[in-house]
């Protein structure tokens, strides 16, 4: 997790605060929280500290504060108010604006975890048919056309595998 | 069938559990999905979030974990219902105040279960009781299976899939134990050890999740990350804080009673004389004391005594639970009335703790102190 205020250095200094029911938080490294007071309990300011941190609610990029999301019509201003995007399109829409929010809440910034099945076929599949034209260029390079016939049977097979799947 | 009719009797419920579990209540693993291009529950239009739990609803009863199950859309639900529901950890507090365009569906055994159109599409988990995160995993990993080949859910190869919080995008997954801590909240150790956590990515949080308050001691520790990591990874992680944290309130108790015995005494018995004998007693105090019950009760205080009596009346004296065994609808003072008669009659067949069964610490202990 990445420091909120510097978005540079790794955080170390985690804080709560706590207003009637609404809960904040703050990761800060080590220097940002020093040069924003949270070791002094008097002069330090959460609310203040998230006003200053804005930029961290932002899901446009600068210049584009009008971007909408073409399927279902949201837009940052949507996002300030819930902190909800509006449908799965919005992750492509707002891809640029979300990226360096997504590293101040996460440990990373690709998924590594499950996948569903019929994508990882899929997935699968192109790769074994990639490495079977490059065995058929292979194979038409070196004159070797008994391989090349073979290979290409298996290609076409493939092909028609595929578009099985993705149908 | 009615809510009432198909949720299984309390009693057996709080017997489902390992009867050595001392610490670890329950354990949940939750996974987030959401149907690719549909717009997202919280900025869908009335009759979008009706058109989707139509398209989400019979894909969830037609799972085999669901065989026998209950579904309800939640505008047929009365506000009694859905209190149960939290009660049980069914659903959310954020759940149960929706109504038309939402829904819920649970297996048998109340240990799967798919809320509809929560905060995103499909807000699926598994929850089983004592420690057995990574058995929950399991469970919630097959009906997330089954589900992906009815549904098409949205999924991007770099991001995982797509919630409508940024803050669950990736694995969206939670993984979460219920703890029981009385050891460790009086031995004024709690907030240091929920800071330490906090550190490690985990958020610590009250008995019904997201800000609420810890009543009876329990404690709620979850992942706060879902991207970055795979599933097991996660897992792992949180199993590895729940076997530390069971290791410090082991510890706490132990200390506790060494250096001060009079102080665990004085609670555990002021607790069971207020329990046994008040005439009025609010669902929170209850919660409270009846915490201190179950610490007795593990430190063998109560010879022949079940754990699951305390487990069981921590579930029926809340209020959805004590209004269920009543017809007439109840106000606070009247169920803050009947829940004491409850008590004292289901305590009245406890003996007294006894605190002799704790052997006093060795004598060169005490000479040295």
């Amino acid at each position: 997790m990445l420091c909120s205020a510097c978005q540079k250095k790794e955080a170390t200094v985690f804080l709560t605060e706590i207003v009637g029911d609404k809960t904040h938080k703050v990761d800060l490294c080590e220097a940002c929280s020093k040069e924003k007071g949270a070791s002094d309990p008097g002069a330090f300011a959460l609310a203040d500290l998230l006003h200053g941190l804005g930029a961290s609610q932002e899901i446009s990029p600068p210049g584009s504060e009008d971007l909408k999301c073409p399927n279902c019509g949201f837009t940052q201003a949507d996002f300030k108010k819930s902190g909800r995007l509006g449908c799965s399109e919005c992750y492509t829409t707002f891809a640029e604006g979300l990226e360096g929010l997504l590293k101040t809440m996460h440990r990373g910034t690709r998924h590594t975890g499950k996948m569903p099945q019929a994508l990882m076929q899929t997935r699968a599949l192109a790769d074994k048919l990639k490495s079977l034209n490059k065995s058929l260029e292979k194979a038409i390079a070196e004159e070797d056309f008994e391989r090349a016939a073979k290979l290409r049977d298996e290609i076409r097979q493939m092909n028609a595998k595929l578009k099985e799947v993705t149908v | 069938m009615r809510l009432n009719e198909f949720l299984s009797p309390a009693v057996e419920m709080c017997r489902r559990g390992d009867p050595r579990e001392r610490i670890v209540l329950s354990s949940r693993v939750r996974l987030a999905r959401n149907v690719k291009g549909l717009p997202f529950p919280g900025h869908a239009k009335k009759p979008d979030r009706v058109k989707s739990l139509e398209h989400i609803l019979p894909a969830v009863e037609g799972l085999p974990q669901m065989e026998r199950h209950f579904a309800a859309a939640m505008d047929t639900l009365t506000a009694m219902d859905k209190q149960l529901l939290v009660e049980r950890h069914l659903i959310s507090r954020e759940h149960a105040a929706k109504s038309a365009g939402s829904g819920i569906v649970f297996n048998g055994e109340e240990s799967a279960c798919v809320m509809i159109n929560e905060e995103d599409h499909l807000r699926m988990q598994a929850i089983l009781p004592g420690l057995q995160v990574r058995q929950a995993w399991a469970l919630i990993d097959q009906v997330d299976t089954e589900l992906e080949k009815r549904l098409d859910f949205a999924f991007s190869p770099e991001l995982g899939y797509l919630t409508a919080c940024p803050t669950n995008v990736g694995t969206g997954i939670r993984v979460s134990a219920m703890l029981h801590l009385p050891g460790l909240v009086l031995a004024e150790q709690i907030n240091p050890i929920i800071q330490s956590v906090n550190k490690l990515h985990l958020a610590v949080r009250g008995l019904y999740g997201e800000g609420t308050e810890a009543l009876g001691n329990i404690f709620q520790v979850s992942n706060q990350t879902t991207l970055g990591e795979s599933e097991a990874a996660i897992v792992e992680r949180i199993n590895k804080v729940l076997a530390q944290i069971i290791e410090h309130e082991e510890n706490a108790r132990a200390k506790l009673l060494e250096t001060k015995p009079k102080v665990v005494f004085n609670h555990i018995g002021r607790a069971y004389g207020i329990l046994g004998n008040a005439h009025s007693i609010s669902s929170k105090e209850t919660m409270n004391l009846l915490s201190l019950l179950r610490l007795g009760m593990d430190l063998g205080m109560f010879p022949g005594v079940e754990r699951t009596l305390v487990d069981e009346l921590f579930l029926t004296t809340q209020p959805a639970h004590l209004q269920q065994q009543h017809v007439k609808k109840l106000d606070t003072d009247e169920r803050d009335l009947l829940r004491a008669d409850m008590m004292r009659e289901r305590l009245g067949r406890v003996g007294k703790p006894d605190h002799t069964v704790i052997k006093p610490p060795p004598a060169d202990d005490a000479a040295t102190n």
